[in-house]
């Protein structure tokens, strides 16, 4: 346990806020829900099989939008699924956030230009907090975007609410 | 049997529903029929013992432009291992085709892409509807003259 064992040295008294207990408890377990669409999700997948473990970071997949604190996005968009996705995104309780992943979902992707079927970028109908580019993003590059999703966790307070 | 035979065969027995028929210069031979006789021709051509064509590998909707859309039918016997192309044209005004589902099963989802895709209305379908685009799309995306909406559902889709 990384972040704790410097501190038990006086009697295993811990002395921190609330704000960093709860932060810490959050972003260590961020439960993610599965939501591959396209080609991104066979990096997610492989993000999270054991060559690039994702486990390790407390993540691991629920099928269910109700338990889940983090929707990684993972695919093209379509109009069609983009009603779905705001229906999903509603039924999550909060404190939820949004990893978009690849460039289908940040921008539009390669149907930027002529993709009448696509829409370009997830956040034109949710917010996102940490976007990943690439096509696909390396599995690397996904797990950097969870730190850096933990590392917003980690400066939230509970005297602020967290953006909408 | 050559593409050559089965043109012929065809042209004896239905004449002047061919319309048209190319084996040269092409990379597959074809023949085009009126729409209205296309039934009876799939008909025939998965049932006589000479073509016996029971595999519809693909259909395809076509666009050629001025006004003029079509369908493309490529087909395959797997017992004679030959293959042929059928095509049709229908005006974009009054899109209909005869649909071949009773005669190759295949066509059911690639009439409903069609469809999809073109508009061309396929008549005899059992359950002609949008396949591939939401159902409330308005438009037939592949058509030449397609202009992309602006919103969809309060969604901006261009760039």
């Amino acid at each position: 346990m990384g972040l704790l064992d410097q501190k038990f040295e006086n009697g295993n008294v811990l002395i921190t806020s609330m704000d960093g207990l709860l932060n810490w408890a959050r972003l260590s377990s961020i439960w993610g829900m599965q939501f591959g669409l396209a080609c991104c999700a066979i990096e997610m997948m492989a993000t999270g099989a054991s060559h690039y473990d994702l486990d390790r970071f407390g993540t691991f997949f629920r099928g269910t939008p109700r338990q889940s604190d983090v929707m990684i996005v993972a695919g093209t968009v379509t109009l069609k699924m983009a009603s779905r996705i705001k229906t999903l995104y509603d039924q999550m309780s909060e404190p939820r956030y949004v990893i978009s992943m690849g460039s289908c979902s940040n921008c539009g992707g390669p149907y930027w230009e002529h993709g009448y079927h696509v829409l370009k970028g997830v956040d034109r109908i949710i917010p996102v907090d940490v976007y990943v580019p690439g096509c696909p993003p390396r599995p690397e590059a996904l797990m950097e975007g969870l730190l850096k999703l933990q590392e917003k966790i980690r400066h939230e307070s509970l005297a602020k609410k967290p953006a909408a | 049997m050559t593409p050559q035979e089965i043109i012929e065969t065809l042209r004896s027995r239905f004449g002047d529903a061919i319309l048209e028929a190319k084996t040269e210069g092409v990379i597959d031979p074809f023949v085009k029929v009126s729409p209205l006789s296309l039934k009876e021709i799939s008909h025939f051509l998965r049932d006589d013992e000479k073509t016996l064509f029971d595999v519809l590998m693909c259909l395809s909707g076509m666009d050629y432009t001025g006004g003029k859309l079509g369908v493309v039918y490529h087909l395959h016997s797997t017992s004679l291992d030959h293959k042929i192309v059928l095509k049709t044209e229908v005006t974009a005004e009054s899109p209909h085709a005869a649909s071949v589902e009773s005669v190759w099963k295949t066509a059911n989802w690639h009439e409903r892409e069609a469809f999809d895709l073109f508009g061309i209305v396929f008549d005899g379908h059992p359950d002609l509807r949008r396949i591939l685009l939401p159902d409330d799309w308005e438009g037939h995306p592949l058509r030449k003259d397609y202009a992309v909406p602006e919103f969809y559902n309060g969604m901006k889709v261009p760039y």
